[in-house]
């Protein structure tokens, strides 16, 4: 089995003007099926424009990028763009939720953009995922009546529903308290644990070590990647949390 | 996406911004409206016409004299041939496929009886001309061949002159004075109401041809001929035929032009419905205009739209939405916009026109096919317009359009 992602030499430069922005410089990375990778490194390292080239959601300006054994570079933007709706599942910083629709349907989105398969009832495909993330109840919620840590909870579950090999999730604790981010670690590891392939970029140490590998970038490059060394539980985290709580209470 | 979602999306924020949408579908309300109403007013036009010719009798063929080519040139008003009593009477002797001939001879005449002054036209004509103009004898009788051929000053009077001459008396049998002749009132039409050009075709006083032609006219030109083929399928036929004898009577060789026109009620009603189709349809065409400006405000805000849902944009091709998809929903909204005010100016046309048409008697005609045209025509509008922004929309490169602030 090929790995999930085989990434070599990957270059991307932006042109702004006159100005040749060096965000990547030649990356190379292989993440096998079932890892959960943390991507880390300075502001500006390029981490976001990696996760972007990843996500075929941007075309790099040279280098192979090879998803699931395929070579996505080659392809159109049509098929760039069932890629994106088939593989690969996003989670943004700023949740990225359409406005003023429920829950329930920001999730179903992807499966009517599904041209692989004809799902007969969106709706309760949309509602296993929702209830995948613990959010069943608050199905006909707008983004608006729901908290910050609950966004992010529908993006992830609209993020799993089409089963994709990768999920990406670009500093997806950014705009959360520690509180809620280990709630969302719960669910990723969680999701792991049931097999499916994580990238996630992040600024945190503590964020950094509920997943398995961490890769660092500096100036365009990865600079270290190696296996994460006290591996925390986001699920006894929250337990102890939870106790140190009843504790202050009494 | 499936289509049902895309609709629903549309319909989502159409509603969304409800005056907005209201405002901007206004244009092709109106447009739509003022179209359907402008050419229901010219075809409303049109079929008045066509009712009003239909009036003037069965069958009903014409002669008139016509300026006269000779080798190819027209020579103008000044060289029109007329007609003579001997045209009708030659046809009257050779035409098989009419029923009925009848001279023409107005002269406007000055009546004087039951001590009032009435102006009105007096019209020479042969016996046939009753059953030629599908008309009939309210009261009395009509004048027959004996007083043709002796001149007789008799008179048959429409409603109006009857009316205006003698209010409250019985008008047949009285004695008036026509240009200062005397004559006898021997017969009262039926009514018949205005002609296409709004004309009381009441206001009339018909004599024997002979009798106008001699003491009111030179006796020797008539004005025009009237006929009667005998049934509807022999028009064209009878209308040949008269063309044949009036030629031989006028020794025209072949290949030179006639003299004369036989004109049949199709042509017209052809030719004076030409002229309100011309108008119809610069009516049309100028309310035609004001779509094209709806047109302009859909695209006004489709790309307002756009710019306001970069981001939204953005998240829908993230997760999967083909170019297509994006491209595909926001021509379904500017089209969804456009319909719906279409949809509202036929409902805003068919209460306007019978409203029109109850407070200016303008007789409006609302023809089915005009509403179809409409409905296709707004629909184009909104994928005319709609094209562009939706273009705008569909060519957003994903991460520009997720990063728009
Ligand atoms: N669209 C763009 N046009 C020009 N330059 C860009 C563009 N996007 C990113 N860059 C540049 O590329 C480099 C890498 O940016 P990137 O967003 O990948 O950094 P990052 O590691 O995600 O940073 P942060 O942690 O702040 O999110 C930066 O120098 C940035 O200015
Ligand atoms: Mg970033």
């Amino acid at each position: 089995m090929p790995p999930v992602i085989r990434i070599q030499n990957l270059v991307k430069t932006y042109l702004m003007g006159d100005i040749e922005v060096h965000a990547l410089k030649g990356v190379n990375l292989t993440v096998e099926k079932g890892e959960y990778l943390a991507v880390m490194g300075a502001s500006g390292s390029g981490k976001s424009t990696l996760m972007n080239l990843i996500g075929c959601l941007d075309h790099p300006t040279s280098g192979e990028y090879y998803l699931d054994g395929i070579n996505v570079n080659e392809l159109s933007r049509n098929r760039y763009a069932d890629i994106r709706n088939q593989k690969i599942g996003f989670v943004f910083q700023g949740f990225n939720l359409l406005a003023r629709t429920s829950a329930l349907e920001n999730v179903e989105l992807p499966i009517f953009y599904d041209r692989v398969h004809n799902i007969k009832d969106p709706r309760a495909k949309a509602l296993a995922a929702l209830e995948k993330v613990g959010l069943a109840d608050r199905m006909h919620h707008e983004p608006n009546q729901l908290s910050g840590g609950q966004q992010q909870r529908v993006a992830i579950a609209r993020a799993l529903v089409n089963n994709p090999s990768i999920v990406l999730a670009d500093e997806p604790t950014g705009n959360l308290d520690s509180n809620t981010s280990i709630e969302v670690m719960e669910i990723f590891q969680k999701l792991n644990a049931q097999g499916i392939t994580i990238l996630m970029v992040t600024h945190e140490n503590d964020i950094s070590r509920y997943a398995r590998r961490i890769v660092e970038m500096r100036d365009g490059l990865v600079i270290r990647d190696h296996p994460v060394n006290a591996r925390r539980s986001a699920e006894e985290d929250l337990q102890a949390l939870k106790a140190a709580a009843a504790e202050s209470l009494s | 996406m499936r289509w049902q979602n895309t609709i629903k999306v549309s319909f989502r924020s159409i509603l969304k911004n409800r005056m907005r949408s209201f405002l901007t579908s206004l244009g092709i309300i109106i447009g739509v409206a003022a179209v359907i109403i402008m050419v229901a007013i010219g075809e409303g036009a049109q079929k008045e016409i066509r009712d009003n010719i239909q009036t003037l009798g069965a069958n009903l063929l014409m002669v008139f004299p016509a300026a006269r080519n000779v080798g190819g040139v027209s020579q103008g008003w000044g060289s029109f041939n007329r007609l003579t009593m001997e045209d009708a009477n030659v046809l009257e002797r050779q035409a098989r496929l009419v029923q009925g001939i009848s001279p023409m001879i107005r002269v406007r005449a000055q009546v004087i009886g039951g001590g009032v002054n009435w102006s009105t036209t007096i019209s020479g004509v042969s016996v046939s001309y009753l059953l030629i103009r599908d008309w009939g004898i309210a009261e009395g009788e009509f004048f027959t061949e004996r007083d043709i051929l002796s001149r007789n000053k008799v008179a048959v009077i429409g409603k109006t002159v009857a009316d205006n001459l003698f209010p409250d008396q019985d008008p047949v049998g009285q004695r008036i004075r026509v240009n200062n002749t005397p004559m006898k009132i021997i017969g009262l039409l039926k009514e018949k109401g205005k002609d296409s050009r709004g004309q009381d075709q009441d206001d009339v006083l018909l004599s024997p041809s002979t009798t106008v032609l001699y003491r009111f006219r030179d006796g020797r030109f008539i004005d025009m001929i009237y006929a009667s083929a005998v049934s509807p399928l022999m028009i064209n036929a009878a209308q040949e035929e008269m063309g044949r004898i009036l030629r031989d009577a006028h020794k025209i060789n072949t290949g030179e032009s006639d003299d004369f026109t036989v004109f049949n009620q199709s042509e017209l009603i052809e030719t004076l419905s030409a002229t309100t189709r011309t108008l119809t349809l610069l009516l049309g065409a100028i309310a035609g205009v004001s779509l094209i400006v709806g047109g302009i405000g859909i695209m006004n805000i489709m790309l307002v739209s756009v710019t306001e849902r970069t981001r939204e944009i953005g998240i829908r091709m993230s997760i999967g939405a083909r170019e297509s998809d994006v491209m595909t929903q926001f021509l379904t909204e500017a089209v969804t916009l456009s319909m719906s005010g279409g949809l509202i100016g036929i409902l805003v046309s068919l209460v306007g026109s019978r409203i029109l048409t109850q407070m200016t008697q303008i007789k409006t005609l609302v023809n089915p096919s005009i509403v179809l045209v409409a409905v296709v025509f707004s629909a184009a509008v909104g994928i005319f317009f709609g094209f562009y922004p939706a273009r705008k929309a569909a060519a957003l490169h994903p991460i520009d359009a997720l990063r728009y602030e």
